[in-house]
């Protein structure tokens, strides 16, 4: 065996073992970059993430939102059947008057 | 004929729609200043910025109560001696229960969401109030389709309707439910205690404001009635 060929076999064994040890440590760095384990028990409040708290403003919002249209939906519908009942009245007046005149 | 068609605009009804600007301007006003006090009112320390909804919560229920009782009380007039001005009252009051109890109904539970991690809860107050509030829709149910004869029957439904409204403001003393209890405003610091009855003074006003605006209208379909009447004579 020529002195080149033990060369190339050594170079061949030294960069395949670089190839295997490479990829060996790339699981090392995934498992690096996976969340956590959840925790075992009871957390405290306070020490949730924001996003796990419900937003309390929506709510309030929400609520006060809905009174405020009950209410004028409300005052809007007697407005409505009042003035068509004021209408009804006065045609019907105007009618009563028109044939006491006759 | 012509005496029933000069009823129109009577000198009750001049002196009501001369009442009525002013109550309303000054209800508005109670509603913006109210609107204030809220907002400077301090959050609470537990629940956060949705406690607020207390203020508006709370105050329904109280004008609900109202319509309740006056419902109640009016159609008592109705069974006992036969009053067509105390059956429109109770027409007009149940109406407003159900506008009240919903506006409660549906405030209460938003603010139960992110209190107690849920929209409802079948406890005893809950459970009580949606009766109640049912209660007043089969009011209206049965004087739209009763048919004639049917304000009777609902002057009945009205009164056990009223009686439900001690039960359902006890109800949360009698069994611990997740609903806070009674004695809960008498503790409050001075400055929400204020805003809180402030809170209910302006819902209460609004109540009688559309109260007498919706006897209006029962009166003036009663006078179109009798109107109607009149061309068939």
């Amino acid at each position: 065996m020529s002195v080149r060929r033990v060369k190339r076999l050594v170079g061949t064994v030294l960069s395949t073992a670089a190839l295997l040890a490479g990829l060996s440590a790339f699981p090392a760095t995934a498992s690096g970059q996976q969340p956590p384990e959840p925790p075992e028990g009871f957390v405290a409040a306070g020490d949730l993430p924001a996003k796990e708290e419900l937003p309390a403003a929506p709510f309030v919002i929400g609520a006060y939102a809905v009174a405020w249209v009950l209410v004028f939906g409300y005052l809007w519908s007697i407005w409505q059947r009042l003035g068509r009942v004021e209408r009804e009245l006065a045609d019907v007046s105007r009618r009563v008057e028109a044939g006491g005149r006759r | 004929m012509n005496n029933v068609a000069r009823s129109v605009g009577s000198a009750a009804d001049k002196r009501m729609k001369k009442l009525f600007a002013p109550a309303a301007v000054v209800v508005a006003a109670m509603f913006a200043y109210g609107l204030v006090l809220i907002a400077d009112a301090p959050t609470e320390s537990t629940m956060g910025l949705v406690q607020k909804i207390f203020y508006f919560h709370v105050p329904s229920w109280f004008a609900m109560f109202a319509a309740a009782f006056t419902c109640g009380i009016a159609s008592l007039f109705v069974l006992i001696r036969g009053r067509k001005s105390a059956d429109r009252v109770a027409l007009a009051a149940a109406e407003l229960a159900v506008v009240f109890g919903l506006i409660g109904l549906i405030t209460g539970p938003l603010w139960g969401r992110k209190a107690w991690g849920v929209y409802w809860q079948w406890d005893a107050k809950l459970t009580s109030a949606l009766v109640m509030w049912l209660i007043f829709v089969a009011y209206l149910l049965l004087r739209r389709y009763g048919g004639a004869g049917s304000e009777k029957l609902s002057a009945v439904v009205a009164i056990f309707g009223m009686a439900n409204v001690p039960f359902v403001y006890w109800s949360v003393n009698l069994w611990r439910t997740v609903h806070p209890l009674t004695s809960v405003v008498p503790t409050l610091p001075p400055v929400m205690r204020g805003t809180f009855w402030w809170c209910v003074v302006m819902f209460i006003g609004l109540y009688v404001l559309l109260l007498a605006a919706r006897v209006r209208l029962e009166k003036r379909r009663a006078e179109l009635d009798a109107l109607f009447l009149a061309i068939e004579d």
